[in-house]
């Protein structure tokens, strides 16, 4: 145990405060919170890599961008960068040299935080190892990989707009409004984009695909969004990736994992309370069910009894913490079955979080279920226990399975 | 040359039920732990997959979950006096590998040991006199029951386990095991739904006096939240239990309990597909330093550790202590030596009944639905009489209607052709077997050790396996098929057959794969290879946890024993040894 004992002193070795002192401490303590508020790990540390260094290309309709190093390092990383460029490159979306980021870097939502929440996370940054590793952070195509083209983007897309509070709102409202549109950047996977790439404000939280997954409408309708969530089912899916309606997986389980469950209570319940409070700027109609009688239903119907029902159930209501409902399950009627194929093919992984620690697994079909069979099944939860959406086409399946193969 | 590796607190042999658990609870403490496991890693999803895991020929007739001889073969022998060969394929019982061990493809009985199973030898003799233990090497366990009541209650609630109690805090509970011993708090989870044939045996059961109650399940009855915050499903029912992995999280294994949490934490890691050679010990012989190990790649490694646990099945604990040269070999002429002493097994007979009128549906089924008595277990009843001690619950448990497996024909069907054909199909439905899963006593004849002749591909001698049934456990069987027949005529079917087993034990038919002793536990050096607490008698540095600590085998599964047993050794480390590193128990 000699070990053990070892690094028991050098912890507490650590724990000194040789560098901070108190009140300087509360200040970077507070800039750690706003890194997990912006999820900034998710997009700038690679799996298994050093914290910061950069990260995964992000796969835009443009082209891919790679997330750089902002570890404090001065040749690779922003050591050499003051507050004030720091400040401007979340705010305005400028760089150090003055150059032109790209809106992957959510500097439209992060223009919203206050200078204060900016500062401590400046704080904190300073703080983070240097870690030397150059990241060439444009690998878009022509006209894209041209920077200055971001500054005519800016000029039609982007104004920087500062946090309003509304003043006929409570303050937990407000204080939810503020994350979710600020540094929490929600509407940078939920919102839809204009051919630019902008978020449509107008339909801000309805719903979006990106990089395979549809991120679903979390506004409150109550047929596509989260509408039939208490606030207390919003607080237990961003804090433990579960709740009675639904499971996090794909990217969502990331941001659980590294960003929402890590929030603060309150902050949790202020983010509930928002979204709750979001209506749609437009509702559908409510499509009429595909019949039970369409030969896709029928086929469907057999594909889900031998291959889903021994998880999600005969009749829909899935299994307690386990497996999700599809039953009156939104995602399953979302307007773009992306997600419901992308899942079915590929599997996936529920999110890890200290509360829920099981992380369950849906297996992987693509190599079972053909695309029609896929669509058919799909078509038959969409359809079925009272859901309606629109028919599954094999089509559709067979470019979710192809830009599967073109990214493994 | 092996490559040295820099050390880690505890490193620990085998990575199943007892390695998961023992890691779970030595990282809690703080430990550095590095699990070694020769087999494969898996979990539920990639390799239980549900579009797959039902395949019965895959799983279930090739085996494909399990240890192959081309991995680790053994030699066997019914008698000292003949020449052990080496199998060509495990048949009798058939050890798991990879991660899960065994307790990826088991049932999921879950028993708990009487106190008179805990202290048999002086329960016996005080009950019958010592003449009665005559032939017999029974010990008593140097643990008691109530010392591992705690332990028990851990794993089932780790488990979720499904059961009814019998016995509460001394109280007798009605549709529980009446011969239970006292249990602090009821199952955590209700009793599985009965299918029919255990209801007709349970009705019957009662109708001739005897005590049907359901028996302790692993296959969940509902979904649950263990006490690690991990979530399991409710059972399907789908019969696909033993031999294959469960596709639903509803069979309790390290996969569905512990991994999930074990698995993130920084002071825990798993060596997958390497195999541990031996353990090694310092020049003194009396403190081990580490251990050996070998990966795909062939490049061996030494890895130290200041803590070895050798978490194997019970047969692979006994032979690392053998390869090690930990203990004195065990010999079965003078009766001396540890290691490899009291192998014993389990004394089981089949039994079926077969009707016109009905339909059981035996594929609505899981590997621990149904209904056992135990009014002829242990030592339940008065032996005073008789002329032998132990006994065996009767289980009707139909695990499964799997259509290659599960074949019945009534006696007298031709084995092939269109009458077999035909009786297949009426019998298919119409049938249900229950059986007597014996206790089975120690011996001086039956042990475990190293064979002189036949070498693995590492070139280590393989484990010899010298085993028959003792005279007084056939009689004891024999009994039980009496009883059995009794049963089996209160069930009023048209027909029906009873097994009486006979001596010769064949490792070439499927019994059981509850191999258990050879590194037993007990208070006496000379008689045991570890103390109470589960630690080497000979190199304090070392614990043997798992069913090879068993002094003999009670007529019940060993799988709730062994996880109690895992905690218990748990608790002494953790509570005990960490605190004073040395020998818990003076020699």
């Amino acid at each position: 145990m000699k070990t053990l004992a070892a690094s028991l002193v050098l912890l507490a070795a650590l724990a000194t405060p040789a560098v901070a002192g108190p009140q300087e401490f509360d200040h970077i303590n507070a800039g750690y919170y706003q890194s997990i508020l912006g999820d900034c790990q998710g997009c700038h540390t690679r799996p298994g890599g050093e914290p910061y260094a950069g990260g995964e290309p992000l796969e835009t309709p443009f082209g891919k961008i790679v997330p750089p190093n902002i570890t404090p390092d001065k040749e690779t990383g922003i050591g050499n960068w003051t507050e004030a460029e720091f400040r401007s490159a979340m705010k305005e979306g400028i760089g150090k040299g003055g150059e032109h980021l790209y809106p992957a870097m959510p500097y439209p939502a992060y223009s919203k935080m206050t200078d204060g929440d900016i500062a401590n996370l400046w704080a904190y940054m300073q703080t983070l190892k240097p870690v030397h590793r150059a990241v060439r952070a444009n690998l878009l195509p022509f006209p894209f990989n041209i920077r200055l083209v971001m500054k005519g983007w800016n000029w039609i897309n982007f104004k920087p707009q500062p946090f309003k509070a509304d003043p006929s709102k409570s303050d937990e409202w407000n204080r939810g409004a503020y994350i979710v549109t600020g540094a929490g950047h929600c509407g940078t996977c939920h919102t839809p984009k204009t051919t630019l790439g902008a978020d449509k404000d107008s339909e801000a939280l309805m719903g979006a695909s990106l990089a395979g997954w549809f991120a679903p409408n979390i506004t409150n309708d109550k047929r596509l969004g989260i509408g039939n969530w208490s606030q207390d089912d919003i607080v237990a899916y961003l804090k433990t990736g579960r709740n009675a309606h639904s499971v996090a997986s794909g990217p969502m389980a990331e941001a659980v994992e590294n960003s929402t469950s890590r929030m603060s209570d309150a902050d949790l319940k202020a983010i509930a309370v928002y979204l709750s409070g979001h209506a749609p700027s437009s509702q559908t109609a409510q499509p009429s069910p595909v019949s039970v009688s369409d030969p896709h239903m029928k086929a469907g119907q057999a594909i889900y009894q031998a291959n889903c029902s021994a998880c999600h159930s005969g009749d829909g209501k899935g299994e307690g913490q386990l497996f999700p409902p599809l039953a009156g399950n939104s995602i399953v009627m979302q307007s773009d079955a992306e997600t419901l194929a992308h899942v079915t093919l590929a599997g996936t992984q529920a999110a890890y979080t200290k509360e829920a620690p099981t992380a369950p697994a849906m297996p992987s079909f693509a190599w079972r279920l053909d695309d029609q069979e896929v669509a058919d099944v799909l078509t038959y939860v969409r359809n079925s226990w009272g859901n309606a959406a629109a028919p599954v086409a094999a089509d559709a399946v067979r470019k979710v399975r192809a830009a599967l193969h073109e990214g493994s | 040359m092996a490559k040295l590796l820099p050390r880690k607190d505890v490193v620990i042999i085998g990575f199943g039920w007892t390695g998961a658990i023992l890691a779970q609870e030595l990282t809690d403490a703080g430990l550095d732990v590095l699990a070694i496991e020769r087999g494969p890693w898996r979990d539920t999803a990639t390799d239980f997959n549900i579009g797959y895991m039902p395949d019965e020929l895959r799983y279930a007739i090739r085996k494909d979950l399990f240890l192959q001889p081309a991995q680790e073969a053994m030699t066997m022998r019914n008698h000292v006096s003949q020449t052990a060969l080496p199998m060509r394929d495990y048949g009798s019982f058939l050890p798991g590998q990879g991660v899960g061990g065994a307790g990826v493809h088991w049932n999921g009985h879950t028993w708990r040991f009487w106190s008179s199973d805990f202290q048999l030898k002086s329960h016996l003799t005080e009950r019958y006199g010592a003449g009665r233990l005559a032939g017999l090497q029974v010990e008593d366990w140097g643990v008691t029951y109530n010392e591992m009541e705690s332990a028990y209650d851990r794993f089932e609630y780790l488990c979720g386990i499904s059961g009814k109690a019998g016995n509460l805090k001394g109280k007798i509970q009605p549709g529980g095991n009446p011969f239970e011993d006292p249990r602090q708090r009821e199952y955590p989870l209700p009793p599985m739904k009965m299918s029919y044939a255990p209801t007709m045996f349970a009705e019957a059961t009662k109708g001739i006096g005897l005590h049907p109650f359901p028996t302790p399940s692993a296959n969940l009855s509902e979904s649950y939240v263990n006490p690690l915050g991990i979530a399991m499903g409710q059972c399907t029912y789908c019969g696909f239990c033993e031999r294959f992995g469960c596709a639903n999280y509803s069979k309790a294994s390290a996969q569905t309990t512990i991994l999930p949490v074990l698995m993130r934490k920084s002071n825990f890691e798993v060596r997958t597909e390497c195999e541990v050679l031996k353990i090694d010990l310092d020049a003194s012989g009396k403190k081990a330093k580490g251990v050996t190990y070998v990966d795909t790649s062939g490049v061996e490694w030494k890895q130290p550790a200041d803590i070895v646990l050798v978490c194997a099945y019970a047969l692979m604990n006994v032979r690392m202590l053998l390869l090690s040269g930990i203990g004195k070999p065990y010999n079965p002429k003078s009766g001396q030596g540890t290691i490899g002493r009291n192998y014993c097994y389990q004394t089981n007979a089949g039994a079926r009944v077969y009707f016109d009128d009905k339909n059981f549906n035996p594929f609505i089924a899981a590997g621990a639905l149904g209904q056992t008595v135990d009014d002829f277990n242990g030592d339940a009843f008065d032996h005073s009489a008789l002329d032998f001690v132990g006994g065996a619950g009767i289980n009707c448990i139909p695990t499964n209607g799997r259509p290659i497996g599960n074949r019945p024909t009534p006696p007298g069907t031709p084995r092939w052709g269109a009458e077999w054909k035909k009786a297949t199909a009426q019998t298919y439905k119409s049938s249900f077997a229950f059986s007597s899963q014996g206790s089975s006593y120690a011996a001086q004849g039956n042990y475990l050790d190293l064979d002189p002749t036949y070498k693995d591909r590492f070139g280590r001698p393989l484990l010899r396996m010298t085993f028959d049934f003792p005279d007084n456990d056939i009689r004891m069987s024999h009994y039980v098929s009496d009883q059995m027949e009794k049963i089996a005529k209160a069930l009023n079917p048209k027909q029906s057959t009873v097994g009486r087993l006979k001596k010769d034990w064949n490792s070439v038919p499927y019994q059981s794969t509850h191999n258990t002793g050879g590194a037993i536990m007990g208070a006496d050096p000379t008689r045991s290879a570890v103390n109470r607490y589960l630690q080497s008698w000979d190199v304090s540095n070392v614990f043997v946890i798992g069913a090879s600590a068993f002094p003999q085998n009670a007529g019940k599964n060993p799988t709730g024993t062994v996880g109690a047993l895992a905690f218990w050794a748990a608790d002494a480390i953790r509570n005990l040894y960490l605190r004073s590193p040395g020998p818990l128990v003076q020699a």
